[in-house]
């Protein structure tokens, strides 16, 4: 199984998780059907004209009834991001497989499930709504409830008991490390240049190839560069995980984030910046730590808030040995890879693990402060939007690409604040892909259908899909897609014993022969092929003449023949054997030799030799071994 | 047949100048480049002119492997590369590639500032030097060229310390560098899979030792320390910056914090700091309990370990000072004991294993009058304590890996010639596996017998595998199939494919045996008596009476005619091809006997 992702956009359908009571949103009405009946007006709110789920959020799950998951035997994870439905998978479908992932992917991995626990479990909320699901009713209800699929499955949020089990799976493996599985295949991760320890995969055999290309990135953030050369000489290529804003430049948008920042805070506003609590984060603490002071924000507290900012950040300096050539030789030095760490010493930077504690009295306005989660939907950045959303001094600054801004915001409308929309996707947009394919030239490409056709919201951009020859092969939820190629051969191992004892035979010039037989001897999917034993040599009195009697037991393999006998010569040798009576008849295909005496009639064609003859084994041998002399074995 | 050859440049039935040659598959790998600390003249590094003549090592080297920052392991590699040249690459892992440099540039100076020396490498020369460096991640595998292939392995023993596995095809060979099979306070264990390599050259170092419990010493090492200080004496510990320096730092500063103690401690040499940043940085390195910990508590960061200033040996009242280098052949661990080896009440702990000819050496042999430079006399009346805190393996630990990696010969370098030969016997014992222990410039040549790789082709293989899939499957099954050997490919199919390809057409050769049996009855009735008898004979066969009259069993075809004379007898006529013969000929031979009555 390849990536273990959770589709967390459902959340969106969902009343924000206050920090502190909300008088606004306790107040918000129940929703009323057309008809006016209000039996849903306990599960369903109404804000702004949309209407949400009064209830615990829940997230989409992977498809878990196409297969029976617990006939996966290895999950391969590409990022941290690609892992957060592993727990539902691990621990409720009969898994009992292993997972693979690299340790920062495990580590930061884990640091995303414990901030999603955290912020959930801390927020307990006594109702859970589920009348909307059902089929009848959710027929009723407007956009987007209405369209949302799949909400039967929709699950409530795992708990930290869970995510350990789910983690103690996780095989730990390095950049370019072969991993053999079940000695049938090897898999290896190599690094995609997107975030720390994210990886693409190698799932080959001795003749097959498949490359699984999932979240790249070929810009230089802090990870370590993306390894193309290893995707080379690909069957099939598997590509998956581009950007989600394919007409957004990353850098433009980096440029856009800092200086609408400075403008806020100049003007008196704070900056509201709802992010993950790893990734893009360290890249935009170190652009402001370039810029903070040509900036004139020296005296500006930057806040990161989270239950695991702490580990975030001191996580991110410890993997040398992931990161970018640059960061890595500041370690060499030793000095810390991520200038945050000087942030942070300077009182610069400021963590917490929430707004409660320490924060409230460290706090100081105007500010800028990372929280979670992008989806406003949990977590700190819940109380941010209520304390600052009615300031237009105020502006919120959405840079994580996962979720719309406009459905995030909606929940908090009518809002006065500002909202920039600064969408940082480092992942590959549609002309690297063309680079990347031009470069490694797999024979087939596997992607999904999105990405063979322009965005619905923009049609007539031909430029935003994959253009590639042969035209890439698409895949739907649900599909099931036959690759094309087919399997031809295996490695087997021949044994120096049995090497030795093989006779070549050349052919044809260049071309040799050897006929085989052996003992084939098969265990972990590896093929060894060895000196038969040699059969037992039967006690010489008394079983001999058993042997003729006992059914043959096993019979050995006789080689194929080919060739032709040359009548005059076999006749010849005939004569020299001692039949002296041989005659030669012409046929319309060949030749009739007759042994009279024997009452022995020998057919011989191109390609077949018939002896037909009296029940007598020692003259059927001999003239057997005549006509072997003439041909030759396979 | 294949060969491995071993040559020994250093290290071999020695410890220091860490150096050997393997040759595996026309591949040439030099593994480590150390110098002695032992000599300080030419025999000090390894004689590299061995390797070639007049050529260049680039030409002749296909890679250089660094097992560990030690310099006994890699002080010899700016020489190696810059004086005698050499740009191949050379690999080590990330820390190794961190922290090597540093040391280099130690020694160079003590060397060439404090002595005196010329003709030595330079800073640049070792800033060049490393920019010939790839570092390596762990199990990562690093495809050298097309063929060659290197692997690392956690080895312990320091930060970033590695074993490695060089491979060319189906040949491999595991070199341990210096490794600890034991995890210690800030040091995980060594591990290795099972590789069954054709040769794993082993360090030996502890061959014939074999370690009571790391608690029961560090306990011992505690108390000396506690007692020295109780009775107000200095204790001096020499050790290299990086190692067993963090280990016992870790120790002091627990126990320290348990007993409440006040002497100070300190921490000699502006590496320290630095060095406790590199395990910072590369905690990932660490064993797990620090890894685990480190958001929380940073445990290199310590809080009663103060850095030490000259004029502190001096000082009245006890004291416990750790200082570089570890073997008391030069520098401010010489100087400190120099200062404190007249006074009773001292102590000196020497942690680790010190080389032939230097101070540590002497003392720890018992010596206790010195004779230091210019003559003079030094008494050593302070109490001189070893205590092996060497992450080295025992000779349990060689076992352990030894089993863990089934090696199908051992060779041992990095340990005295006696030791080696105690443990060699061992390993015969224990293993049945062929043990080496060459001397410096001695080859040792191991013959590898690899299996041949073919590919097979798919339809063949499932057809064997399927008949292996019945139920008797513990009984050896013959495969058939025919080798197609073309420009260095080598291709198993099944005959009929082989032919195929070659564009031959096959030549049936059948027979037709006609035997005669006595049987008055109708034609049809003899013919249904011979299936009847048949299918009672053979039971594990299809044996089928067609609509035709005809009898097969499996391919052979039996018809019936009636004699041409004589009614009473009648001819089968059996009738099989040359790949059937072995059942053609029983039942002719059958048939023959007669039928029952």
């Amino acid at each position: 199984m390849l990536d273990c992702g959770l589709d967390m956009t459902s959340t969106l359908n969902f009343l924000p998780l206050p920090l502190v009571q909300s008088p606004r949103l306790s107040k918000l009405p129940g929703w009323v059907l057309k008809d006016g009946s209000t039996f849903l007006d306990k599960e369903l709110k109404e804000c702004s004209g949309h209407v949400f789920v009064d209830s615990v959020p829940e997230f989409c799950l992977p498809e878990t009834e196409l297969l029976d998951l617990s006939t996966v035997d290895v999950i391969l994870i590409s990022n941290y991001h690609c892992m957060m439905a592993l727990p539902y998978i691990t621990e409720y479908t009969g898994f009992t497989g292993t997972v693979y992932a690299t340790e920062p992917t495990v580590q930061i991995g884990r640091l995303l499930m414990e901030e999603l626990v955290n912020s959930i479990e801390r927020v307990p909320k006594a109702q859970s709504a589920s009348m909307w699901k059902n089929k009848e009713v959710q027929r009723l209800l407007p956009a987007p409830l209405k369209d949302a699929v799949e909400v039967s499955m929709w699950r409530k949020c795992y708990t930290m008991p869970e995510v350990n089990a789910a983690l103690s799976k996780i095989q730990l493996v390095g950049y370019s490390q072969k991993i053999e599985l079940f000695g049938a295949v090897q898999v290896t991760p190599l690094s995609s240049g997107y975030a720390l320890g994210s990886s693409n995969w190698i799932i080959q055999s001795h003749y097959e190839k498949v490359s699984y290309v999932s979240g790249s990135s070929l810009l230089t953030t802090h990870p370590q560069p993306m390894d193309q050369a290893s995707l080379k000489n690909s069957d099939v290529l598997i590509l998956t995980g581009l950007t989600q804003i394919p007409t957004a430049n990353p850098d433009g948008m980096v440029g856009e984030f800092c200086s609408n920042l400075a403008m806020t805070v100049r003007n008196g506003g704070n900056v509201l910046v709802p992010c993950y609590p790893s990734g893009v984060i360290y890249d935009l603490l170190e652009c402001l730590y370039q810029y903070i002071d040509s900036a004139g924000l020296s005296n500006v507290p930057f806040y990161f808030i989270s239950p695991v900012a702490n580990s975030s950040l001191e996580f991110s300096q410890i993997f040398a040995e992931w990161l970018c050539h640059n960061k890595q030789t500041k370690v060499y030095l030793p000095e810390p890879p991520f200038p945050h760490a000087e942030l942070i010493q300077t009182n610069k930077l400021k963590h917490y693990p929430s707004i409660h504690g320490d924060f409230s009295n460290d706090f100081k306005q105007p500010c800028v402060v990372f929280t979670g989660h992008p989806s406003l939907r949990f977590g700190d950045v819940v109380h941010f939007m209520e304390l600052w959303g009615k300031s237009s001094l105020n502006t919120v600054i959405f840079t994580e690409p996962d979720f719309s801004y406009l459905d995030a915001l909606a929940p908090y409308q009518p809002l006065a604040m500002k909202c920039v929309y600064c969408p940082i996707d480092t992942r590959l947009n549609f002309i690297q892909v063309s680079k990347l394919l031009k470069e490694v030239q797999p024979l087939h490409v596997v992607c999904p259908e999105q990405y063979t056709q322009p965005p619905p919201t923009q049609s007539h951009r031909t430029d935003l899909m994959i253009d590639c020859q042969p035209p890439p092969m698409s895949y739907r939820r649900a599909e099931v897609l036959t690759l094309p190629y087919k399997r031809r051969y295996e490695k087997i191992e021949i044994m120096p014993e049995l090497a030795d004892s093989l006779v070549p035979l050349e052919i044809k010039p260049g071309i040799s022969l050897a006929t085989v037989s052996a003992v084939l001897h098969t265990k972990d999917n590896k093929h060894v092929l060895q000196l038969p034993p040699k059969p037992p040599q039967p006690p010489a009195s008394k079983k001999r003449k058993r042997v003729s009697e006992d059914v043959p037991e096993c019979k050995p393999l006789k080689p194929l023949l080919s060739g032709s006998i040359p009548v005059e010569q076999f006749v010849q040798t005939l004569e020299k054997h001692g039949f002296s009576d041989v005659k030669v008849e012409d046929t319309a295909k060949g030749h009739i030799v007759l042994l009279q005496e024997a009452e022995t009639l020998i057919q011989i064609e191109e390609d077949s030799t018939h002896i037909i003859c009296d029940n007598d084994e020692p003259l059927r041998v001999k003239l057997r071994d005549l006509v072997l002399k003439f041909l030759q074995k396979f | 047949m294949p060969e491995i050859k071993v040559t020994p440049l250093g290290a071999g039935q020695d410890v220091g100048r860490s150096c050997i040659l393997v040759s595996i598959a026309g591949k040439n790998v030099m593994l480590d480049c150390g110098m002695h600390m032992g000599y300080n003249d030419d025999r000090r590094f390894p004689d590299f002119s061995y390797i070639t003549q007049n050529g260049r090592l680039t030409d002749f080297l296909d890679c250089v492997i660094i097992s560990h920052f030690h310099l006994d392991h890699c002080g010899a590699l700016p020489y190696f590369s810059e004086m005698v040249g050499y740009d191949g690459p050379i690999y080590m892992t990330h820390p190794t590639k961190a922290i090597c440099p540093i040391l280099l540039e130690d020694y160079r100076k003590i060397t060439v500032d404090k002595k005196g020396e010329t003709n030595f490498f330079t800073s640049q020369m070792i800033k060049d030097c490393m920019k010939k460096v790839v570092a390596v991640h762990l199990h990562q595998t690093v495809q050298v060229d097309e063929e060659l292939e290197i692997k690392a392995y956690y080895a312990g023993h320091v930060l970033g310390a590695a074993m490695f596995q060089i491979k060319v095809g189906c040949e491999s060979v595991v070199y341990t560098g210096d490794y600890n099979m034991t995890p210690d306070r800030h040091l995980g264990a060594a591990w290795i899979d099972k590789c069954r390599p054709d040769l794993l050259i082993t360090e030996s170092t502890y061959a014939t030792t074999i370690r009571d419990s790391k608690r029961c010493r560090e306990r011992d090492f505690l108390k000396k320390v506690h007692e020295t200080v109780e009775r107000g004496g200095k204790v001096l510990i020499p050790v290299f910056a990086l190692g067993r320096a963090q280990e016992l730092c870790i120790l002091l500063e627990t126990f320290w914090e348990r007993m409440n103690l006040k002497a100070p401690i300190y921490f000699s040499t502006g590496l320290t700091e630095k060095a406790n940043h590199y395990y910072k940085l590369f905690i990932t390195w660490t064993n797990q309990k620090i890894r685990k910990t480190f958001v929380q508590r940073n445990m290199f960061e310590f809080k009663h370990i103060k850095a030490f200033d000259r004029a502190f040996a001096d000082n009245p009242g006890p004291m416990v000072v750790f200082a570089t280098p570890g073997m008391l052949h030069a520098g401010q661990s010489l100087q400190i004991f120099r200062k404190w080896a007249g006074n009773e009440k001292n102590m000196v702990i020497m942690p680790g294993y010190c080389v032939q000819g230097t101070v540590g050496h002497k003392i720890l042999s018992g010596q206790r009058k010195l004779e230091m430079e210019g003559r003079q006399i030094l008494e050593v009346k302070m109490q001189v304590e070893y205590m092996s805190f060497s992450a080295h393996a025992d000779a349990k630990g060689i076992m352990q890996l030894i089993r863990q990696a089934e090696p199908r010969n051992v060779l041992l370098v990095h340990g005295e010639a006696k030791k080696m030969e105690f443990l060699k016997q061992k390993i015969e014992q224990e293993f049945h596996v062929s043990c080496y222990m060459p001397a410096n410039g001695e080859t040792t040549t191991i013959f590898t017998n690899p299996s041949i790789p073919v590919d097979i082709s798919l339809g063949l293989l499932k057809r064997e595998t399927a008949i292996g899939l019945l139920p008797d499957v513990k009984k050896p099954k013959l495969m058939h199939g025919t080798l197609i050997m073309k420009d260095n490919s080598f291709r198993l199919v099944s005959p009929e494919q082989a032919l195929k390809e070659l564009g031959l057409a096959e030549h049936q050769l059948r027979f037709t045996c006609r035997v005669h049996i006595q049987d008055p009855r109708k034609e049809h009735e003899t013919v249904l008596r011979v299936y009847n008898h048949l299918k009672g004979v053979l039971k594990d066969y299809s044996v089928q009476h067609l609509p035709d009259g005809s009898i097969t069993v499996e391919s052979i075809l039996i018809q019936a005619t009636a004699h041409s004379e004589d009614q009473g007898t009648k001819v089968l006529l059996v009738s099989w091809t040359y790949q059937d013969e072995e059942l053609g000929s029983y039942l002719t031979s059958l048939l023959k006997k007669g039928l029952p009555q």
